[in-house]
């Protein structure tokens, strides 16, 4: 009875209708952030150029090493543990700072560079929604720089400690007393804590309104960027003599760090007893923040679909 | 399923019209070729219909909405925008990697093969490419897509006849199956002669000419007259006059004049138009009186 269902060839089907879907949406996404990276390569090479040129200092700093660890017993152990951590914590702190300049740079560029190169047009002839591309971009500054300074910084780390070693056994002088000094795990986890609540959660609207800057602007977007806030700030100067968006902003760029970890302003003995993820986690500010981050990236799809080359 | 269909459509830049009220209908399988003057609006009916731009006005698009469903679209349509979009940092190979990882229906070893026949490597740059290669390179990639309708804007724009004639050549042997679909705009006409199987001219919006080529071919008539002779001719009403190596060019639409092809053959050596002759019959006059000039109402002689 069913023969002619069973005889139905398999090529019957028509292969231009075959599933449609057969990529996937994180597949897509993927290949959107590799294309960033093909596109960008200053995302890793500006924190690598800033890891080697630290290193080289490092390298020539050691000489004094044995000299330093010598006094070092005059000291107290705060400040012993200061002297020794001092250029761990500077290295780390480094490619941060790096990769901010990056991402910040990066993000003014991704959505006003493609309209400037025309390329959008061949993008938009690709089926990947304007979402998509905008979500591939704003993964650079809250999802890769952050991954490629924590890799980047814990490798320097590493080899710093290495290097210190070599110096200080090549003195005949003991590691003991340096490595105690320097807790590695708890360097690496209190950075990878700072920048998932800082510089990923926290800073996200200020990446998303760049972008959001970028996909909008015919011309010059870092000033588009920066020139509403300043003139808001003069402006509420002026006008009602207070600076409560200035505070506002403030608080944006730097008071993650206030919600995230709290403490004495010295570097503490054990940092980890002064992370408060509580507290960030409750905090209207970072939530305030996300909710800001969503509105201007979808922003910047929808501009991105009415856009075309400039 | 017609491939796109569309009623009134409308767009205007500010007080632009761009596209003034426009009815389209393109079947499965028919290579259409959109041609008229600079800023007619060609390039905007293309850019709406990739859902590259917003507009009024009803448009199905392979039975969608292009502006509302770009990316679900693109997944059936492809489109070469103009020579000059691909990126020039990227190189050969991260495009064909791209393209792979995003289009479900790139298949990567008929690029390959394509590309293959060209001296384009795959380490090179888009940027250390010639103007010709970049395009060989997109529409390696754009071949390899099994897309249903293939939108193609000015692709030889700047390029020399040898790369000209190339790309026709692969669009018609190596892409083109009967079942795909393929729109097209471009200045030079006379390569698109012989791929097209429609034609229209567009001119401020509107379109002032729409016919197929086999239509095109009984319809219109072009007869080489001896100078002695152009007075009898003229008195069939040609739509159009010009002169050519000593002697009159008449062209006559069958259709509205009085005159069969035998009267007209009787006059000369006949032929069929070419577009550009065509084209320039329905739009090189005054463009003062053009919207009232469709296909069979064009009157008079040019001279």
């Amino acid at each position: 009875m069913n023969t002619q269902m069973n005889r139905m060839p398999e090529s019957y089907r028509d292969p231009r209708t075959s599933d449609p879907q057969a990529i996937a949406p994180a597949q897509r996404l993927y290949w959107s952030v590799r294309r960033e990276l093909w596109e960008a390569r200053s995302i890793y090479v500006a924190p690598l150029a800033a890891a080697v040129v630290f290193l080289l200092g490092f390298l020539f700093s050691t000489i004094r090493l044995p000299a330093k660890m010598r006094s070092l017993s005059a000291l107290d152990p705060d400040q012993q543990r200061q002297v020794i951590a001092l250029p761990y914590d500077m290295a780390a702190g480094l490619i941060m700072v790096t990769a901010l300049f990056v991402g910040v740079f990066y993000c003014l560029d991704a959505l006003y560079g493609e309209r400037r190169d025309r390329s959008i047009l061949f993008w938009k002839s690709l089926p990947v929604s304007d979402l998509t591309t905008v979500i591939s971009k704003a993964s650079i500054p809250l999802v890769i720089l952050p991954l490629l300074t924590v890799v980047i910084s814990v490798a320097m780390q590493f080899i710093m400690l290495l290097l210190s070693s070599a110096v200080l056994i090549g003195n005949g002088l003991s590691v003991g007393a340096y490595w105690t000094q320097l807790s590695f795990i708890q360097m690496s986890l209190l950075l990878i804590y700072h920048l998932v609540t800082v510089h990923a959660l926290w800073h996200a609207p200020i990446y998303g309104w760049l972008l959001l800057v970028s996909a909008w602007a015919r011309r010059a977007a870092f000033l588009w960027a920066a020139l509403p806030p300043l003139t808001i700030y003069a402006v509420e100067k002026v006008v009602f003599n207070t600076s409560h968006f200035a505070a506002m902003l403030d608080y944006r760029l730097s008071g993650g760090g206030m919600e995230a970890i709290t403490g004495p302003d010295s570097f503490p003995m054990d940092p980890m007893t002064y992370l408060t993820p509580g507290k960030f986690l409750t905090s209207p500010g970072l939530w305030l923040g996300l909710a800001a981050f969503a509105a201007f990236l979808a922003g910047a799809a929808r501009l991105r679909r009415y856009q075309g080359p400039i | 399923m017609a491939c796109i269909d569309a009623r009134g459509l409308r767009k205007s830049f500010g007080t632009n019209v761009a596209l003034d009220g426009i009815n389209l209908h393109v079947g499965e399988g028919r290579i259409l070729g959109l041609i008229g003057p600079n800023g007619a609006g060609k390039t905007t009916a293309l850019k709406v219909i990739l859902g590259l731009t917003p507009y009024h006005g009803e448009l199905r698009v392979l039975g969608r909405d292009p502006w509302t469903e770009r990316d679900l679209l693109m997944r059936d349509v492809c489109f070469i925008a103009d020579v000059a979009v691909l990126p020039r940092w990227v190189r050969v190979s991260q495009a064909l990697d791209y393209v792979a990882g995003v289009h479900p229906r790139f298949n990567r070893a008929k690029a390959e093969a394509f590309l293959a026949k060209t001296t384009i490597r795959r380490s090179s740059k888009v940027r250390e490419l010639s103007k010709g290669m970049v395009t060989q390179l997109h529409l390696a990639i754009v071949m390899a897509i099994d897309a249903k309708l293939l939108v193609l804007d000015e692709p030889t724009l700047g390029l020399d006849l040898i790369y000209r004639k190339q790309f026709y050549d692969s669009l018609l042997n190596d892409y083109f199956d009967h079942s795909r679909t393929i729109v097209m705009t471009t200045h030079q006409v006379e390569d698109i002669h012989h791929v097209l199987t429609d034609v229209m001219f567009i001119d401020r919006g509107r379109i002032v000419f729409d016919s197929t080529m086999e239509e095109l071919e009984s319809r219109y008539l072009e007869v080489v007259v001896h100078p002695e002779r152009v007075a009898g001719g003229r008195v069939l009403k040609p739509i159009y006059e010009h002169q050519g190596m000593g002697s009159s060019v008449l062209l006559f639409d069958l259709k509205a004049s009085a005159a069969n092809r035998e009267q007209v053959a009787s006059l000369g050596q006949v032929r069929t138009p070419s577009i550009t002759d065509l084209y320039v019959a329905m739009l090189g006059r005054t463009p003062e009186d053009k919207p009232g000039i469709l296909a069979g109402q064009a009157q008079g002689v040019a001279k």
